[in-house]
């Protein structure tokens, strides 16, 4: 059971339709069973059950998940694929000890890739919605960046993900390949 | 949250204005008048009624008009919404993009500068899906301009309805079209929905056809009761 977290600031959110239903589509598409719970909603129950991850982003103004972090100490201890997307990729981030810095990146911009990787290789345009980046730390090896920050991560030791650009805009093969992971 | 939405008076920003008022207060529509048929970012055939239908939603109308030249428009949007920031104390712009990240990011660039929330509901929706929901909701939609073969002139004034939408689909299918008009093949205009308090009514109207593309123009229109 795949679980899509959305991490807007309250549940049935205006910005949800656009943050986590064009995720959903194209899980949807690729014929996985998944379930969509609010973080302020999250319990061990769902984890548990959930064999695959992917917290989806916020609107530009929102950064209410920030204030709630400790509800996502599980990612300490998770050991099972989890992809986070702009907001949910800052989570990953800070979890696991990493420094924010402002960067704004809005709309088309060039990403190049920095390690060899099952999503992406090259130099692509992704779409951007985000005012501030992560300082990546020793907990994880840098699978793309842009002309200014970090893009997409990946833990050293776990299958757990994090993209800075909204790959469910314009790169939807990145979500299709975790789901095959 | 007040807010504001972007409004062309065509089937998207009605549906994302209706998606609006479900979840937040909708206190406004924000319209730009342009006057270059090929805007970038606005929708154009008969934007002049945008007026009669806030009237008839029952909302007030910050209305622009632009030249329509690429980017400065987007100082005139701008503007409009820096009005409605004002008059209404909006704290959010609410759009109809649906697949445009041309649109949809520009839009983003004005409402950071302005410290405002940006909204987009229909982002990435299916747009087959979009259309037909258009209808279930009870909208009368009117095509009200076609801009790509093999639309022609008998589209013009039709009200969307499921059978429109299969021919829609058989074209999207035959010649790789956009059901709902997302590549500007189509323009529509809507007439009347279940959340209108008062409908329009067209009085006259005249058909403006040159080579593959045609506007349905509403020369005179006005509200009625439902």
């Amino acid at each position: 059971m795949m679980l899509i977290i959305d991490l807007c600031w309250k549940k049935d959110s205006l910005s949800s339709l656009e943050f986590v239903n064009p995720v959903k589509r194209i899980v949807e598409g690729e014929h996985q069973p998944f379930i969509i719970k609010h973080f302020l909603e999250l319990n061990e129950k769902d984890l548990v059950a959930a064999d695959k991850i992917i917290m989806c982003g916020t609107a530009l103004k929102d950064n209410e998940f920030r204030k709630h972090l400790s509800r996502f100490s599980w990612l300490r201890k998770h050991d099972k694929p989890v992809l986070g997307i702009c907001a949910g990729m800052q989570i990953i981030g800070l979890i696991y000890g990493t420094r924010m810095f402002d960067c704004k990146e809005l709309g088309m911009w060039k990403i190049m890739t920095k390690k060899e990787n099952i999503f992406f290789s090259g130099v692509f345009q992704a779409y951007e919605l985000h005012g501030s980046a992560i300082r990546t730390n020793d907990n994880f090896e840098v699978l793309a960046k842009s002309s200014r920050c970090v893009q997409m991560i990946k833990h050293k030791n776990k299958h757990i993900y994090g993209v800075s650009f909204h790959p469910e805009i314009r790169n939807e093969t990145v979500i299709k390949k975790f789901l095959g992971i | 949250m007040r807010l504001g939405v972007l409004f062309s008076g065509g089937k998207d920003s009605t549906l994302a204005l209706v998606k609006a008022m479900e979840k937040e207060d909708v206190v406004c529509l924000i319209t730009l008048r342009s006057k270059n048929p090929e805007s970038y970012m606005f929708h154009t055939p008969n934007i002049s009624i945008a007026k009669l239908q806030a009237e008839a939603i029952g909302l007030p109308l910050i209305e622009k008009e632009t030249l329509g030249e690429k980017e400065k428009e987007l100082v005139e949007l701008k503007e409009a919404i820096s009005e409605a920031r004002k008059k209404h104390k909006i704290d959010g712009v609410v759009t109809g993009a649906v697949e445009s990240a041309y649109q949809s990011e520009r839009v983003q660039k004005i409402c950071d500068e302005l410290g405002l929330w940006c909204f987009n509901p229909l982002w990435k929706a299916d747009q087959e899906a979009l259309l037909r929901e258009t209808v279930s909701l009870g909208f009368k939609t009117m095509i009200s301009g076609v801009f790509a073969y093999p639309l022609d002139k008998s589209w013009l004034g039709r009200i969307i309805d499921e059978k429109t939408i299969s021919e829609l689909v058989l074209m999207r299918d035959k010649h790789r079209i956009s059901p709902t008009g997302e590549g500007g093949e189509i323009e529509t205009t809507v007439l009347d929905a279940p959340f209108f308090r008062k409908k329009i009514e067209v009085i006259d109207s005249q058909i403006a056809w040159d080579k593959n593309s045609g506007v349905f123009v509403i020369k005179n229109a006005r509200i009625v009761d439902r």
